[in-house]
């Protein structure tokens, strides 16, 4: 049965990037790996750091586009739940550290050592465990998106108010990781991994199977996601994104597939976010900053909404121009860059480059439109 | 001690006495002076008092700073500049007199002078004076000077003076262990009566010798200040909550007009108060650099000024990006937000990344107080700034045709426009006026936050929330929202801190979203779904 | 709800699919309904009349959950308290509502808008795992050939027309096979011919459905032949037979004015 969520269904367009991101996930670490780094085709470690960084994007922008792109929720806080996966990932990380901090406590995280606190709080247990650890990068961003989401769905907050209010989870959240009592490590946040399952994050070879899991995940999402949008339910839910209250009088009870859908979204950011700490070696509570999830947004919406692969594809298309762009004498222009983002794909281009570039070759086979699960228009 | 004794029932005397044998005794104290031994100055000193000479204070106080110059007759007083001037006349001297040498000091005559200054101060023909120096008796508890503040407490008429003089009197009783029971107790009652922060202090250091009905009025009377002072601390937040409401009523007024009407959200909106901030920076540098004279008139000159530039963005945006989006709520959020990058960035290129000056008129400097409540006059001007600008737009609202129209569609869009209400036009000057009013919060917002091209960004959220809570479609319910929001935000700070207090608020009104999807004053029925 | 309230109308209720009494609601003061009584036998079908601002669409909205009545009892099958449950609950009671603007799903197709509507169970996890049975597949494929839709099965809803969509709107209340169908002005904006067609239809449907119709076009009430209320101001005016009432001189006046 599983097998069949998983594939049913399954068009030219998935199949091309399900079997693109598994061939990068063979070849980069082996080109990264086995090529000496003279040779034209390595790929250099910080290169495959970079491009992991991406991936883990790709995997939350097509969290977000389950959401947006097919059940109408405009999330603008999904990196929140992309930071919480990310701070649990770190937490199991910090205790990995053992008694090599800079103050050599075999239990204590160096900064509760520089606030003088004497003991682990309650919710800092089990997070050497690596199994536990991980369920907690599912657990958490899925138990806050479904109490929150349980809330918000069940009194019908819908469209801007929904948005508005997502931003203000997230904005408490960055106020919250801020403080210090907290037990995150507050400003700083969490850093100076050691090991992860005993090797060294800095090491090579980690980084490579880090690069190669991360892809393996993104495979992963996008096959979960893509099963549940092909499936009934996944009707259920673009009904409820173009005619919610119809869908009501059908006897759908709207509240618990937006809930559903909401949390395994949240889920997959938080595993999106549990990969890209140990790449990027650092999470702290800028990550919570509604601005980012903003930016998630723009993604999404430059790939195409509604498209899973074009989610996948702006995530990677933004983050490589912005890291062009910031790297280089165009620097201070980036932000007009993004903000003009914004403005034209929302004007011009509202079904992104893979609606568009979609749109354009359906037109020129044949002129009756076929069932596709792009988005309206209108809310 | 007793040369101590002597010199108060010698200043008491004069107190009490108009000294016939003035000009005499003053020829004497200068002779002595000019002698310059310890002994000799002392009496100087009581001479001095004594004759109530009207020099004896200058003469006392350069004396004690080792600025008395004395020497072949002459006693000179060398002010704090280094000019001369006579002793006796107080008159500048033209050249320097042969010989002169400081009257020397030791320890007895430093007492001296100490007791002098302290009891010339409480007889002081200056009220003002007398208080001070009452004031400074009472945090001194200077023992020595109980008989002169006695004293001067029975010849003083002046009500305020003397309330001063008895509080320094009860300070100086409350820690005298041997006075009597009944003056200490009286003395509590004195010391309940003014209570403040220090009067508490006072109690406090009650010695631990008291009797028990001392010490028990004495609790009673901590207790008692301690309430006072909580009701005016409570009273104070209040007020920073009144003033953080008409700040977020200003931030979010605007946007609340626009979402409205419109029912769009302008991420942009902060942006458009940041630009009315650097609006009044921008006036300010012009006046500095050519009409200094005018910069008490900046804020007046800014207002208008801000009103357009912000408008006219406004409406910029409107007809530029918005109105292409109509419908279609959740992407005019995005490009909103992606204008916002832009204008942040623009001003960022233009201005510089730093915190920009500027600088706040006369009017608005400077503080007062209000019974236990201080009040500071630029928050004062911004709550009346926000009341008037309230006002100002319900008038808008209600009186005049564009109002009326920006109602109709409000309340059905599609109804208005058949009606022939050009709504294109009106959804133009909607975002044009919540705009415009962001650009006059910038004005304010100038005067008590830094101007930087993060501005608008520290507001955005708040407003949201404010309108959110509030309810669109009536402005009271701004009102409400922001009033409410902000008397939470600064009742809840003293017990949870800034920060959690701010999460607790944020928390709550995603929790109140639940209950009233539509925030406090929604509008009701058929017409809301369509 | 008193008892003597209770006591006295006992029978109705047992006997009725649907149940309406003293039923009020009023949005910022304005009474929309105002004391309405109504009682629909299983296997009838009542056609309601009245004009604009009678409070029709509002009585509908109150008999699917979407509005909660200030006062009254609205029951259903005798038993069930709609005023206690929300719109899915009610659907999924058997209760089926088409709105006077067809409201279909654009994005999906049009076999696909049927299969959202079938009867089935409608909780996440079945739809999650949700494969189309060949009872199910037959069940679909007969609504398509009885709305006549069935060639156009693969295109997407949004691309029909305003008639289609009535009809499209009309299958699906078919395949959630309620017990009780309200149907919000099917005739708007169709031809003629297509008003006919829809008259037959909805007859055929009411052989073995109780039938709700809300309707401006007296010609199509006619066809129907059916009982009709007259609603006005939010309460019953006149019921009976189409002929009956449209003699009513109270009718007349509220139609035409004074």
């Amino acid at each position: 049965m599983i097998t069949r969520f998983l594939i049913q269904g399954m068009d030219k367009r998935g199949l091309v990037f399900l079997c693109l991101i598994a061939a990068i996930a063979v070849l980069v670490p082996l080109a990264n790996l086995l090529l000496p780094p003279g040779s034209l085709f390595h790929v250099p470690t910080s290169t495959m750091s970079l491009w992991g960084k991406y991936l883990c994007y790709a995997l939350l922008a097509i969290s977000l586009d389950l959401v947006w792109g097919y059940c109408g929720i405009l999330s603008l806080g999904h990196g929140a739940f992309f930071a919480l996966g990310g701070y649990a990932m770190g937490m199991y990380l910090m205790r990995q550290i053992g008694s090599r901090g800079t103050y050599g406590n075999p239990i204590l995280p160096d900064f509760m050592v520089f606030l003088n606190w004497s003991e682990l709080p309650w919710y800092w247990y089990g997070f050497s465990s690596f199994p536990f650890a991980m369920l907690m990068v599912l657990a958490v961003p899925g138990l806050l998106a479904f109490v929150f989401g349980w809330f918000a769905f069940r009194s019908r907050v819908t469209g801007v108010y929904l948005s508005i209010i997502t931003q203000a989870l997230t904005y408490a959240l960055l106020l919250a990781f801020f403080r210090n009592d907290m037990g995150f490590g507050g400003n700083n946040g969490l850093t100076d991994f050691k090991d992860i399952l005993g090797f060294n994050v800095q090491a090579q070879t980690t980084r490579a199977a880090l690069f190669a899991m991360t892809c393996i995940m993104l495979i992963a999402g996008f096959l979960i996601a893509r099963g549940i949008v092909v499936s009934k339910l996944g009707k259920v839910v673009i009904a409820i994104r173009d005619a919610e209250s119809r869908t009501r009088f059908l006897g759908y009870r709207v509240d618990r597939f937006k809930l559903f859908v909401f949390t395994v979204s949240a889920c997959m950011a938080g595993v999106a976010g549990a990969l890209y700490v140990p790449q990027v070696g650092i999470i702290n509570p800028s990550e919570f900053a509604p601005a980012n999830s903003i930016e998630t947004v723009i993604w999404v919406a430059v790939g195409g909404r509604g498209t899973l692969v074009g989610a996948a594809l702006g995530a990677v298309v933004v983050n490589y121009a912005k890291t062009v762009f910031t790297s280089g004498f165009m620097a201070p222009y980036w932000l007009f860059a993004l903000g003009a983002l914004f403005v034209l794909v929302t004007l011009f281009m509202p079904k992104g480059i893979l609606g568009t570039a979609q749109d354009w070759w359906s037109k020129r086979r044949k002129p009756e439109p076929v069932a596709t699960a792009e988005p309206a228009p209108a809310e | 001690m007793t040369r101590l004794l002597r010199m108060i029932a010698l200043i008491l005397a004069v107190a009490l006495s108009a000294g016939a044998a003035r000009a005499q005794s003053a020829d004497e104290a200068f002779t002595r002076l000019g002698a310059d031994s310890f002994s000799d100055t002392n009496r100087a000193i009581e001479l001095l008092i004594a004759g109530a000479h009207p020099q004896a204070a200058v003469i006392i106080e350069a004396l004690a700073e080792g600025r008395l110059l004395a020497g072949g007759g002459a006693v000179v007083v060398k002010t704090k500049d280094g000019k001369l001037l006579d002793a006796r006349t107080g008159a500048a001297l033209a050249s320097e007199p042969p010989g002169l040498n400081p009257v020397r000091l030791n320890n007895g005559v430093r007492r001296n002078i100490q007791a002098a200054l302290g009891g010339l101060g409480l007889l002081n023909p200056d009220t003002a004076k007398r208080i001070a120096a009452a004031e400074a008796v009472f945090k001194s508890r200077d023992v020595s000077l109980l008989p002169v503040i006695e004293t001067a407490i029975s010849r003083e008429t002046d009500t305020r003076a003397k309330a001063a003089l008895r509080q320094a009197q009860a300070a100086i009783l409350i820690a005298k262990t041997d006075a009597p029971p009944f003056d200490r107790l009286a003395a509590v009652d004195v010391l309940r009566e003014r209570g403040d922060q220090d009067a508490l202090a006072t109690l406090r250091s009650l010695p631990g010798d008291a009797s028990p009905a001392l010490k028990d009025a004495q609790a009673r009377a901590v207790a008692d200040i301690e309430g006072k002072l909580a009701l005016w601390r409570t009273v104070q937040n209040l007020w920073y909550g009144l003033s953080l409401g008409s700040v977020l009523l200003l931030a979010a007024i605007g946007l609340a007009i626009t979402f409205g009407v419109m029912g769009v959200i302008n991420m942009a909106h902060g942006e458009m108060v940041m630009l009315g901030a650097y609006t009044t920076f921008i006036v300010q540098e012009v006046i500095r650099a050519r009409f200094p004279g005018l910069f008490d008139y900046s804020l007046a000159i800014a207002l208008p000024l801000a009103f357009l530039v912000a408008g006219l963005v406004g409406i910029a945006i409107e007809r530029g990006v918005i109105r292409f989006l109509y419908g279609r709520p959740l992407e005019t959020l995005l490009a909103t937000w992606g204008i916002s990058l832009i204008l942040q960035q623009a001003v960022r290129t233009a201005f510089g990344p730093t915190n920009r000056e500027v600088g706040a008129p006369n009017f608005m400097s400077g503080a007062f107080e209000l019974g236990g409540l201080a009040i500071t006059w630029n928050r004062l001007w911004i709550i009346v700034f926000a009341a008037l600008v309230f006002a100002a737009l319900l008038a808008i609202l209600k009186l005049t045709p564009i109002g009326l129209q920006m109602r109709a569609v409000t309340q059905n869009r599609r109804m208005a426009s058949a009606m022939g209400i050009r709504t294109g036009r009106v959804d133009a000057l909607t975002f044009g006026l919540g705009s415009g009013v962001a650009g006059l919060a910038g004005v304010a917002l100038s005067q008590i936050d830094n101007v930087s091209p993060n501005l608008g960004q520290s507001y955005i959220i708040d407003s949201f929330m404010v309108v959110v809570f509030g309810g669109v479609g009536n402005l009271w319910g701004t009102l409400v929202g922001a009033l409410t929001l902000g008397i939470a935000n600064k009742l809840l700070e003293p017990y949870a801190g800034a920060v959690l207090g701010k999460i607790a608020l944020l928390v709550f009104i995603i929790l109140f979203i639940q209950k009233r999807p539509r925030g406090l004053f929604a509008l009701k029925g058929r017409a809301v779904e369509a | 709800m008193s008892t003597a309230l209770m006591s006295t109308s006992t029978p109705t209720l047992t006997s009725s699919l649907l149940y309406l009494d003293g039923v009020s609601v009023s949005f910022d003061g304005f009474k929309a309904i105002r004391g309405l009584s109504l009682v629909i036998a299983p296997g009838e079908m009542r056609a309601i009349i009245g004009p604009n601002g009678a409070g029709k669409t509002t009585m509908m909205d109150i008999i699917t959950g979407k509005t909660r009545p200030d006062a009254g009892t609205v029951m259903f099958g005798g038993s069930v308290d709609l005023t206690r449950l929300d719109e899915a609950a009610i659907a999924n009671l058997g209760i089926g509502r088409k709105f006077q603007k067809p409201t279909v799903f654009d994005f999906h197709t049009i076999e696909d808008n049927i299969l959202l509507a079938l009867k089935s169970k409608r909780t996440v996890r079945r739809t999650l795992f949700w494969k189309t049975a060949n009872a199910d597949q037959k069940r679909i494929d007969h609504i398509l050939g009885v709305i006549k839709l069935g060639d156009a099965r693969a295109r997407l809803a949004g691309s029909l027309s305003h008639g289609q969509k009535q009809w499209l709107e009309i299958g699906m209340l078919l395949a959630q096979d309620p017990k009780l169908l309200l149907v919000d002005e099917p005739a708007a904006g169709m031809t003629d011919g297509e008003t006919a067609e829809t008259a037959v239809l909805l007859k055929e449907i009411a052989r073995d459905h109780s039938v709700i119709v809300v309707e401006h076009d007296m010609g199509f009430i006619r066809e129907l032949g059916v009982k009709v209320t007259v609603l006005h101001e939010g309460s019953v005016l006149a019921e009976g037979p189409l002929d009956q009432v449209s003699a009513n001189e109270r009718v007349v006046e509220v139609y035409l004015g004074r």
